[in-house]
């Protein structure tokens, strides 16, 4: 029998400690939905979306109320949509399944649709080609649609004419929404080494690897993690890893819970728990603020790459026993504008842009949410995707860059996204140009994973 | 399906027979009961089982919140697997 203790810190953890599933997320295998017809594969796809996540909200809501655990993303992520029309090499043709995609999302009920992506880590497929020139226009003429394109890989090296690429592109859908401050760069996402089965967005699409459909959870909880620290000040940090892998360990039982039950409520399989910290810019429930409760007076001080680097593996070792498949991005989430101690450190300036890169070689994912000012270069764009890119090649992880070159503002001004997305105070970028080493194009050739130093 | 009730807030007279007296109207059986003093806090923990009740879990809950409301209480139901998952191995 359980006992009061427990219940009563099970309650708390949920009343006063934000802990939540950040996302049930059902993957669809759109690859049955191809034909010759653009028209037939929207249709094909609308129909086979909107039939398979039919009951994944209501499923979720019911497992909320049952449960009495907030469920607070309902997400849907599908095949890369650059393989799904083969046939087409027109930007236009992809806009139209955007938009299906995007009725499907809202037909479903769920707040974002992943999968408007494209892996082009070694080249470019006729298809990427197009996908990748329609994004600005998909972005902004959709609502929920989420977009994410892999320009590295540790076995393929990067891509730098993608790089190149993905620059212009997320100056240009920065410029197509700027009556929303560049809103549609929030919903776009450049990887290296992209996992497939990511239930986060933006950057979530449903691999080739993975089944018919599947469901993925991400789980949450910054603010128990911080609540829990409160208790050890002043201990060494034997006690602080020690006290962050029990509560990591608990948080994501949550997590297996829900995935098992939403996967035999919706008889789709179960796939992983992805075991992440992720941030909401509600008071309490900011990463930054567990690094400042081990002992940092700011986030993005010396010492914060330490700090990360111990959360982050800490969550790891507690979270992989409490569940039986683990995957995703599996780590500490570091958005800046979702994250109410990092909005507060950029504006204080006591976090940067290089602080904000050298953290994320620790953790999940990459450069974040982060505005920048709106007259800052596609080349400069470009270049901070290659560093992020290089960290991950080289590092054998996920990293990505989601970066918001919002029209019109400039260092020191506010970028209003609202609810989940947070609050983004734009940040200065570096004045001297990477434009000659963006212009060379080609591949940065795979690392060697010998002679490790 | 078992479930557990905790009732949360200031002592006073008469909360044991309100909660009961909802539960026996809507035909909850009581398992367990367990209440204490937590942090200055009345605290009072059942486990309960809905088999036999025929109202959904989502209207109890909103009927057993609602009494909370009206007792200046937080009262809240929820699966007991979310405990056992949670705590125990």
């Amino acid at each position: 029998m359980l006992n009061s203790m427990e219940i009563m810190e099970t309650i708390k953890m949920i009343s006063e400690e934000h802990l939540d599933i950040r996302t049930v997320t059902m993957g669809i295998s759109l690859l049955s939905c191809t034909d010759g017809s653009v028209q037939k594969v929207c249709d094909n796809v609308y129909e086979k979306i909107t039939r398979q996540a039919e009951k994944l909200v209501e499923t979720a809501e019911n497992i909320e109320t049952e449960y009495g655990i907030p469920i607070i993303n309902k997400r849907i992520s599908v095949t890369p949509a650059s393989m799904l029309l083969g046939a087409s090499q027109n930007p236009e043709d992809f806009v139209a399944l955007a938009k299906a995609l995007d009725r499907a999302a809202k037909t479903t009920g769920v707040n974002f649709i992943g999968g408007y992506s494209a892996l082009v880590h070694k080249g470019m497929s006729l298809g990427d080609q197009a996908l990748i020139a329609s994004i600005p226009e998909a972005l902004s003429v959709t609502e929920r649609v989420c977009s994410s394109v892999n320009v590295g890989t540790t076995r393929a090296g990067i891509n730098m004419d993608a790089v190149a690429q993905m620059g212009r592109i997320i100056k240009e859908t920065a410029e197509k929404t700027k009556a929303q401050d560049g809103f549609g760069c929030a919903k776009l996402v450049v990887f290296c080494n992209a996992v497939e089965d990511n239930p986060f967005m933006a950057g979530a699409f449903c691999g080739v690897g993975e089944p018919d459909a599947v469901i993925n959870v991400g789980v949450s909880g910054p603010g128990v993690v911080k609540c829990a620290l409160e208790q050890v000040r002043g201990a060494d940090f034997g006690v602080v890893a020690e006290t962050i892998k029990k509560t990591a360990f608990k948080i994501t039982r949550m997590g297996q819970l829900v995935a098992q039950e939403a996967s035999r409520r919706l008889g789709v399989p179960f796939g992983i728990v992805d075991l992440s910290l992720a941030p909401t810019p509600a008071v309490g429930d900011s990463v930054a603020y567990i690094l400042e409760e081990m002992g940092l007076e700011k986030c993005g001080t010396h010492g914060t790459t330490a700090a990360l680097a111990l959360l982050n593996d800490a969550v790891k070792k507690g979270g992989v026993m409490a569940s039986s498949y683990v995957g995703g991005l599996s780590g500490a989430f570091i958005p800046v504008s979702e994250d109410a101690g990092m909005i507060e450190a950029a504006k204080l300036g006591a976090l940067s842009l290089d602080k904000l890169e050298a953290m994320t070689c620790v953790c999940s994912v990459g450069l974040d949410m982060i505005c920048v000012p709106g007259d800052t270069t596609a080349e400069t764009i470009s270049a901070i995707i290659a560093d992020e890119a290089a960290i991950g090649m080289v590092n054998n992880k996920t990293t990505a860059v989601r970066i918001i070159p919002a029209p019109g503002k400039k260092v020191g001004d506010t970028v209003e996204f609202g609810g989940l997305l947070g609050t983004g105070p734009v940040m200065p970028v570096n004045a001297s140009s990477s434009a000659e080493f963006i212009h060379r194009g080609g591949r940065i050739p795979a690392p060697i994973h010998s002679l490790k130093n | 399906m078992r479930a557990v009730i905790t009732v949360v807030g200031h002592d006073k007279i008469g909360i044991i027979y309100e909660v009961s007296h909802v539960l026996a109207e809507n035909d909850v059986n009581i398992l367990d009961i367990s209440q204490t003093i937590m942090q200055d806090m009345f605290t009072m923990i059942m486990l309960v089982n809905t088999e036999k009740s025929e109202v959904s879990f989502k209207d109890l809950s909103e009927t057993l919140e609602g009494l909370g409301k009206n007792l200046g209480l937080s009262i809240q139901i929820q699966h007991e697997d979310l405990f056992q998952s949670m705590h125990r191995i």
